[in-house]
């Protein structure tokens, strides 16, 4: 069975999971697809292209690899948190 | 020097370089086939994985399908970036922690079952088969196109490469052959965007260039709708695909890449845990230097090729330029002068005529390849295969032969690393969780790795026969069912098994046969059955139905896991143990 302190780990790493995936729906369907012609329409524009259509071909991929970069600092801070940044074995 | 001396040098030192890496670390045993130890740096695989990842058609299609189809091609740009977030938060770090050596072996470990075990065995070869036989045939066509061979050499040169480093090195070997192919093919692909560019729009990065000015002074993005919508395309950054379905297609790819077996069994070959998070990193950072440059690269050439060719003469010095009649001696371009003026008509009103060009052999009267083709009521006349938006491109901006000589040697660094990683994949299935797990328990450690190369050549006999005689539009089709598949199947399944402590057999195994069946009746259905142009149910197409297949999946396991008992104890244990990063140990047997 899991002790108190695997159990709280969890619930931290699921919370930035959470955020992780909120910014990633919104960067990439949010902007790229759902919203999309709205933002052409009434976002600034990126340079010379309109909002939605730059997020869908350039925006959405840096900001994936943004929120891998955060994702590994915040999981790698977190295990040292709980004392698991050391192998065991 | 000529084109062809150039092209002898390049593709030779590269190949040079594949084959001393491969023969400096081959595998001795079963842990250095599958997961090269599990001792690759972060960084390192990070790059081979970049490589696997980005095939023949990727690097050589993919700027020509943004080209042709504008905003509607950002689908293929975020469903494989993005299903690297979805892979690095949900499936990976747990799968590493819970220490295997293949996918197929965490379900039927997870879920306790045999049937899970096939399934996804079956699944993995399937789509693994899928993907080679486009690569192998990726191969032959570049081969034929350099060295002026038939077909069937080019995809027998490859094969025998691949055989030879994928086969006997093992993981071990193609890894570190990965990370060369990769540094080839970022060259390969940055470069000629660079000059371009520069050309263009005086802007030396590519990715600026795009939301910049032409040189007219005319924003690009602008100029470039104004030429589509005088021609009658559809606006360039507005497209045509409704939102529902491009939801569906990109969620589809997203989950489908987070699913594709041969890009998990990537990050088994890490150390530990916080590796394979920062090694995940790394993959989408230098996946994501090609994936930024191919939007640029798509609307240069478009721009480029209206420029070039619409409304010019055919002959004479103010006509089309000569890189047009060399691909058209190659069969990729034709010309068909419908309303006999001389002049080319480039519109968006249909196809100049039905299928792939068909030369009757005969040339015309201003010079041009006469086809045989049926004629269609449009007022198009230039066919034109999207491949060539990238293989031309240095010679539409006039770059010397040793650059596209380059693009050559990428182009078969992205085929051969792709198909190595495949091939892996497809023996591990074969030997691992076939033969050792089901059929043949007692086989040693040596025998194993006998059997994985026994299955590779045997792989790679089936993907060359068909990567030679392609069941002709078969291939082309049937990538959406790889994606279809993964989605529908490895993805909720693998999710739920981490996430979902208390889901059990009975529930993953209905759910991912009743993801699959559907998702295949419904692409099978309008893929081969249904008249083309019947409409699609509720407007998806088939591309984007694995992702209502993965809900089918989800709900169908959550109604059955209700009514059935819940997974043993020490599963239920096991789940808890994978969720915690520490001592995720080595890749094991057992």
């Amino acid at each position: 069975m899991s002790t108190e302190n695997e159990r709280s780990y969890w619930a931290s790493s699921l919370k930035i999971l959470f955020g992780i995936l909120c910014i990633w729906f919104i960067g990439a369907y949010g902007c790229g697809v759902i919203f999309r012609s709205w933002l052409d329409e009434n976002a600034p524009k990126i340079g010379n292209a309109p909002f939605g259509f730059w997020m869908a071909q350039q925006g959405s991929i840096a900001i994936f690899v943004i929120l891998l970069v955060s994702y590994a600092f915040l999981m790698n801070r977190l295990d040292r948190r709980f004392g698991y940044e050391k192998e065991s074995t | 020097m000529s084109q062809t001396t150039w092209n002898f040098i390049f593709i030779g030192i590269t190949f040079a370089l594949y084959i001393g890496i491969a023969i400096r670390s081959r595998a001795g045993s079963t842990k250095e086939y599958y997961v090269a130890s599990g001792g690759v740096s972060p960084l390192a695989n990070g790059m081979a994985t970049a490589a696997d990842w980005m095939s023949a058609a990727t690097f050589i299609s993919m700027a020509g399908i943004i080209a042709a189809s504008g905003y509607d091609a950002s689908r293929f740009l975020m469903g494989w970036t993005g299903g690297f977030v979805l892979l690095t938060t949900l499936m990976v770090p747990f799968l590493r922690k819970f220490g295997k050596f293949t996918v197929p072996d965490f379900l039927g470990d997870r879920f306790y079952s045999n049937t899970a075990r096939l399934v996804a065995v079956v699944c993995a070869i399937f789509v693994c088969m899928i993907y080679i036989m486009g690569q192998m045939r990726g191969v032959g066509i570049v081969f034929s196109r350099l060295f002026e061979i038939e077909i069937w050499m080019g995809v027998l040169i490859g094969s025998t490469i691949v055989f030879f480093y994928a086969g006997l090195g093992g993981m071990k070997g193609i890894t570190y052959t990965q990370v060369a192919q990769y540094c080839v093919m970022v060259i390969a692909y940055t470069l000629p965007a660079i000059f371009v560019s520069l050309l263009l729009t005086g802007n030396v990065v590519p990715q600026l260039g795009l939301i910049g000015d032409f040189k007219d002074g005319v924003p690009l993005l602008e100029k470039l709708n104004q030429l589509n919508v005088e021609l009658g395309f559809a606006e360039y950054t507005s497209g045509k695909i409704s939102t529902l379905d491009m939801f569906c297609i990109t969620a589809a790819l997203m989950c489908g890449t987070a699913g594709l077996p041969h890009v998990i069994v990537r990050f088994f070959t890490v150390t530990d845990v916080k590796s394979v998070r920062i090694s995940a990193c790394w993959t989408l950072a230098f996946i994501s230097v090609i994936y930024l440059t191919a939007p640029a690269i798509g609307a240069f050439a478009r721009t480029n090729f209206i420029a070039s060719v619409s409304e010019k003469a055919y002959a004479g010095p103010e006509g089309v330029p000569s890189w047009f009649k060399n691909w058209e001696d190659q069969g990729l371009i034709a010309w068909q002068d419908k309303n006999n003026d001389g002049v080319l008509q480039y519109s968006g009103d249909g196809a100049a005529f039905e299928g792939k060009p068909k030369f009757t052999g005969e040339r015309g009267e201003h010079g041009q390849r006469l086809v045989e083709n049926a004629q269609v009521e449009s007022t198009n006349e230039v066919y034109f295969d999207r491949d060539i938006m990238v293989m031309a491109n240095p010679e539409i901006a006039g770059l010397p032969p040793w650059v596209i000589a380059l693009v050559m040697a990428g182009c078969i660094a992205a085929a051969l690393s792709t198909a190595a990683g495949l091939l892996l994949v497809l023996s591990t299935s074969i030997s691992h969780d076939l033969m050792k797990k089901v059929l043949k328990p007692d086989i040693s450690d040596r025998q194993e790795v006998f059997y994985a190369r026994l299955a590779s050549l045997g792989a790679l006999i089936v993907a060359a026969y068909f990567g030679i005689n392609p069941p002709s539009s078969f291939v082309a089709k049937t990538v959406a069912f790889a994606f279809g598949l993964a989605a529908s199947s490895f993805f909720p399944t693998i999710l739920m098994g981490i996430f979902f402590k208390k889901m059990n057999r009975e529930g993953a195994v209905t759910g991912m046969i009743s993801g699959i069946s559907f998702t295949f009746g419904y692409i099978i259905y309008y893929q081969f059955i249904a008249d083309p142009g019947t409409p699609h149910l509720w407007g998806i197409s088939p591309e984007g139905i694995g992702f209502v297949g993965m809900i089918l999946n989800f709900v169908v396991a959550f109604v059955v896991s209700r009514f059935t008992p819940p997974p043993p104890q020490e599963v239920q244990d096991m789940v808890e143990q994978i969720r915690i990063p520490k001592g995720a140990g080595e890749a094991t047997h057992h």
